[in-house]
């Protein structure tokens, strides 16, 4: 429709977002310094404006793919360091992934922004909240656009640091500084391996680049055992972003953030990193057995196992955290059976109506200023829009006919059947678990009586503002609409058609019971959460009591934090390796230091005493060295 | 028995020397100035006896050097005694241990 999308439109994506930061950090300085009128508000304009240009760039950049020939816009990249032998580009990835990518970031974004208008609005850190808001779109859309690996890893660990960043918003607080610092280092555990799987393929091939790196290994120029290391290592990189089981436990912590950042970062776009860098790298995964084979095994422990902890939360931003965790398990694991469409498009429905779910709990907690559920009920009559959106987005998410999670949810399990039959039972396995959570959030926030809230102010719960609300509409209708852009296969042949080769990925088969059976279990799984949860007849406390062992194993989350904090952080990261540096430190390198000092201390106590002021001591020294040398020279030259 | 040079030089030596080990070991500063007195009569010992053993003109030079030696001496006795009455008198002592005002 449009002429193909030129290069510097196609960076104004990336560099609208960074410049709005670059802008409002510069004014809050001058304001901080008694320059400039700059207030507040105008950041949010800033950003709201710049990631509407991204946005609408995108749609342009989109656009230009679907036309294109073989759905790639090539651009020539550009030499960013030369460093013989390392020669590492600088470019812009136009094709179907990276288009669909783009968009989705550009639009959650957009939506979160002009909702934390509403929801920050009495904040002392608005500038710096949204500040750190354009920062992180704009690395996330540079991850996304990175042709290159070393310049993904860039944007990859900016988006680390913004999120670090805005966990701790509210630093203030000693749990947000924690997670914040928990995210940050569990994230790098696994950056570690991204790293060095950079440093071996780079080793191997001399190539960083992502698209020379599929040519090599489509040639078989990369050895099958270099392969499955490579793609483990990025693997590693991907389950830290993605919260992949066992590198899940930052998440639920990561919800002592802001709400809006919690839904954009850590719903929509930041944790769904992971699962796009293993979808960029695909055709290296599709050569390697083992790695395919370890991100499906991963996938569906993760998606499994965080759909149980999910039933057991009781702050609705948690529940909504492990919900995310699993349902990014979902598309590793479609990934991982060879489904690069289905997960791709899990992914795009996920960021709507995932990003949606937060918002309504931001707005809930507007209302009641509480996140916990058990002080919540009954909101479905004080807030009816929320409570509307917040039901088409957990159905969405469920999986029901025919919102936009039952199309690419059946993909997905559509791919695992076909084929790897296990990751298909754990899949219908999470799906129950899936609709059984979601139950529980809406009858425990929304059904019965109001349960009073977060304490004084917050008697009478009051619909959020309009600002709130209409980002909440839109992301609502996309969460109904977005599963019909694929009835005609359009995003699957966007994304397999920019494949360097055919056949690598393979293509899901509708099939009417697959989608029924999947339909009845999430009906089955909301059925269950109505009879506890809403009409009560089993009470909740009874079933806990049946099934001790493991609701006491889910509560302390598998054990998995009192492993990591007790035993590893505590006992062996604090009582061995760093008390043995301790040790080595005070004892070797102060050692060293204040031996030197305390000798040289000794030394000039003693030496000190021949510079008494005793002019007759001098007089004495002054003879002597003349008797001295008079008898040298003298027995020198007799 | 034959009085050589070297009986004069070892006078002079002595005399040096005790006056050396007199102008440091004696905390009253009349003593040290006694000991210096001394050591300079020592040196001019040494020098009249090699003026008196040289042969030809260089023979007067050691001589004419004394007596600028103890014209000086004679200066610097006046000079240093009056630095002990001027001592004295604001301290009440000559010991030169005592005299330590501009001690670092």
């Amino acid at each position: 429709m449009f002429r193909e999308i030129p290069e510097a439109a196609a960076w104004a994506i990336v560099l609208a977002p960074l410049g709005s930061f670059a802008i409002i950090s510069l004014a809050s300085l001058a304001r901080s310094l008694g320059l400039g009128r700059s207030r507040p508000p105008h950041s949010a304009w800033l950003t709201i404006g710049a990631i509407t240009a991204s946005l609408v760039l995108s749609l342009w950049a989109l656009d230009s793919v679907v036309q294109a020939d073989g759905h790639a816009v090539s651009f020539e990249p550009h030499r960013w360091v030369s460093i013989a032998p390392l020669e590492v580009s600088i470019g812009f990835r136009l094709d179907g992934l990276s288009a669909i990518m783009l968009a989705v970031v550009a639009g959650v974004s957009l939506s979160v922004q002009v909702y934390s208008q509403g929801y920050m609005a009495h904040d002392p850190g608005y500038s710096r909240y949204f500040a750190f808001m354009s920062l992180f779109t704009g690395a996330m859309l540079g991850l996304v656009a990175a042709s290159n690996l070393l310049q993904l890893f860039v944007f990859w660990e900016l988006v680390g640091l913004c999120s670090y960043l805005l966990i701790g918003f509210w630093f203030q607080r000693d749990a947000a500084r924690r997670a914040a610092t928990k995210a940050f280092l569990v994230t790098r555990l696994g950056d570690l391996g991204l790293l060095s799987a950079l440093l071996l393929i780079w080793r191997e091939t001399g190539e960083l680049d992502i698209g020379a790196i599929q040519e090599a290994a489509l040639t078989g120029a990369i050895g099958s055992g270099v392969l499955a290391f490579f793609a483990g290592g990025v693997f590693a990189g991907a389950a830290g972003k993605s919260a992949q089981f066992p590198l899940h436990v930052w998440l639920p912590d990561a919800m002592e953030g802001p709400t809006p950042v919690s839904a954009l970062i850590h719903a929509a776009t930041m944790v769904a990193a992971g699962v796009y860098l293993v979808a960029r790298l695909f055709p290296l995964y599709a050569l390697s057995e083992e790695a395919l084979t370890t991100v499906a095994v991963i996938g569906s422990v993760t998606a499994v196992m965080a759909g149980l902890l999910g039933l057991v939360m009781t702050d609705i931003k948690r529940v909504l955290a492990y919900s995310t965790i699993s349902q990014l398990g979902y598309m590793m694991a479609g990934l991982g059976s060879l489904g690069l469409a289905p997960a791709i498009f899990h992914l795009f429905t996920h960021a709507f109506f995932k990003a949606l779910l937060f918002l309504g709990a931001g707005s809930v907690n507007h209302a009641t200023g509480t996140f916990d559920m058990r002080q919540m009920g009954g909101l479905a009559r004080y807030m009816p829009f929320t409570f509307l959106f917040t039901v088409v987005a957990a159905l969405a998410l469920v999986g029901i006919f025919p919102l936009a999670g039952f199309w690419s949810k059946d993909e997905l399990l559509a791919i695992a059947w076909d084929e790897r039959r296990w990751v298909f039972w754990a899949l219908l396995a999470g799906v129950f678990l899936t609709a059984l959570y979601m139950g529980r959030l809406l009858f425990l926030t929304f059904a019965g009586t109001y349960r009073g809230g977060g304490g004084e102010g917050h008697g009478h719960p009051h619909e959020s503002p309009l600002v709130m609300l209409v980002p909440m509409a839109a992301l609502a209708a996309l969460s109904v609409g977005v599963g019909l852009v694929n009835l005609g296969k359009g995003m699957e042949h966007l994304l397999v058609g920019s494949l360097p080769e055919e056949g690598l990925a393979v293509e899901p088969h509708f099939r009417w019971e697959m989608a029924a059976s999947s339909v009845g279990v999430g009906v089955l799984g909301v059925g269950v959460a109505w009879l506890v949860y809403g009409l009560k007849v089993v009470r909740a406390e009874v079933i806990r009591s049946v099934f001790w062992p493991l609701a006491a194993v889910l509560e302390r989350k598998f054990f998995m934090d009192d492993l990591y904090e007790g035993v590893i952080a505590r006992g062996l990261v604090l009582r061995g390796v760093a008390w043995a540096l301790q040790q080595g430190d005070e004892k070797g390198v102060d050692g060293l230091v204040n031996g030197i000092g305390q000798a040289v201390r000794v030394i000039a106590q003693r030496v000190r005493m021949v510079q008494a002021g005793q002019v007759q001591v001098y007089g004495a020294a002054i003879a002597l060295g003349v008797v001295v040398s008079t008898v040298v020279i003298l027995l020198v030259n007799p | 028995m034959e009085v050589g040079l070297e009986h004069f030089l070892v006078i002079g030596a002595l005399l040096f020397g005790i006056g050396l080990l007199l102008s440091l070991s004696k905390r009253n500063l009349i003593g040290v100035l006694m000991g210096i007195e001394l050591m300079f009569n020592g040196a001019n010992v040494t020098l009249v006896a090699f003026a008196r053993f040289l042969e030809g003109a260089e023979a007067l030079a050691g001589q004419v050097l004394v007596v600028f030696a103890i014209t000086i001496a004679a200066a610097e006795a006046a000079v240093a005694l009056a630095i002990a009455m001027a001592l004295y008198r604001r301290r009440q002592t000559v010991d030169v241990d005592r005299a330590d005002i501009l001690r670092g």
